[in-house]
């Protein structure tokens, strides 16, 4: 076994009603101390109000070389965009 | 020195002394997250020491600050416990002098909670949100090094052993604390020590160490102002800069 303690990827949630965001990684030995650890690298200035963390192995990435595939389709389809309905005055801020 | 005013510049210094101690540490850490945790740790105990020393200060009114209190006193009027002032040593060492100071510290600030004196009051109800998570993160650590490797374990149970005879001095109450008591300002002797035994039996166990015996002899005289020589180092470093150029600002 590695003598490291392994990656672990920090998301926190900055206040209520928003979503958790990943802020960075970190090294624990396991989900309890992760938490702790979390507490105090990334919220020493009031960043938030809920932790998570998950083993960074754990995570599934797409792939960088699946680029064109996942995402160059989606580029012409303009019409994917509402940005052809002509909005009302009263709604301008949507 | 009216009574309070010397209990209030016990609870300064212990935090104080403690706070300098742990930021020795910063940049050496045994992993990144463990030396931010443990800086986290001595910035808080400086802000509560501010809180401590400038109510201390204007007590005892003559003039002083908590930055004169902090930075000009010498070791003879320091009034922290002899806990605080023992060295850094191995890793072990460092968590069990602050799993030892933050039992003592989260019943005390607890008690200190109720107090009869209102901003004595509103200092430890704002310390103990801090002190709560300082006491949860020593004790994990001590049932993980406790409990967790042959080598770990040994040197969990040496620390222990070794600081142990430097955990009672806060329970021994003289005349100071006596008359914080009296006032209804601090918690009795009793109940504080019982509660931090209690807490202390509860980690250990589960740690897997052999808690000394609570009835051992105990060193003193930290909170009369006998310290080692050690603390004279300590303020050495600390007050160097005000002691070389008086008065010196940001």
């Amino acid at each position: 076994m590695s003598k490291e303690w392994p990656l672990w990827e920090v998301f926190i949630r900055s206040q209520h009603g928003l979503a958790h965001k990943h802020v960075g990684s970190l090294h624990a030995p396991d989900a309890e101390m992760a938490i702790n650890n979390a507490r105090d690298v990334y919220t020493r200035r009031n960043e938030g109000v809920s932790i998570w963390v998950a083993r960074a192995a754990d995570i599934v990435a797409s792939s960088p070389s699946d680029k064109g595939a996942l995402f160059e389709p989606a580029n012409n389809k303009v019409y994917r965009h509402p940005t052809f309905f002509p909005m009302p005055e009263e709604v301008k801020n949507l | 020195m009216d009574a309070k005013c010397q209990y209030l510049l016990r609870q300064g210094d212990n935090a104080l002394v403690l706070s300098q101690q742990l930021c020795q540490l910063v940049g050496k850490g045994p992993a990144l997250e463990e030396d931010m945790a443990l800086s986290n740790v001595a910035l808080d105990l400086l802000g509560q020491t501010r809180m401590w020393l400038s109510y201390a200060g204007e007590l005892e009114g003559r003039g002083c600050d908590e930055d004169r209190l902090a930075f000009l006193r010498d070791a003879i009027d320091y009034r922290n416990c002899l806990l605080v002032e023992q060295p850094n040593g191995s890793y072990a060492d460092t968590l069990a002098r602050q799993f030892l100071f933050d039992t003592w510290h989260y019943f005390l600030m607890d008690g200190l909670g109720r107090s009869s004196d209102e901003r004595v009051r509103d200092i430890a109800l704002k310390s103990i949100k801090e002190v709560t998570y300082h006491l949860r993160r020593s004790g994990d650590l001590m049932v993980r090094l406790g409990d967790g490797s042959e080598k770990s374990h040994a040197m969990m149970q040496t620390a222990l052993d070794e600081l142990w005879m430097y955990s009672g001095e806060m329970f021994i109450y003289d005349e100071i604390d006596n008359a914080m008591v009296a006032q209804g300002v601090a918690p009795a002797a009793e109940l504080l020590r019982k509660q931090a035994l209690d807490h202390m039996a509860e980690v250990f166990q589960e740690a897997t160490l052999t808690m000394p015996s609570p009835d051992a002899w105990m060193q003193r005289g930290g909170k009369q102002g006998r310290h080692s020589e050690r603390l004279g180092f300590i303020l050495a470093e600390m007050q160097f800069l005000q002691r070389a150029y008086p008065g010196a600002a940001w």
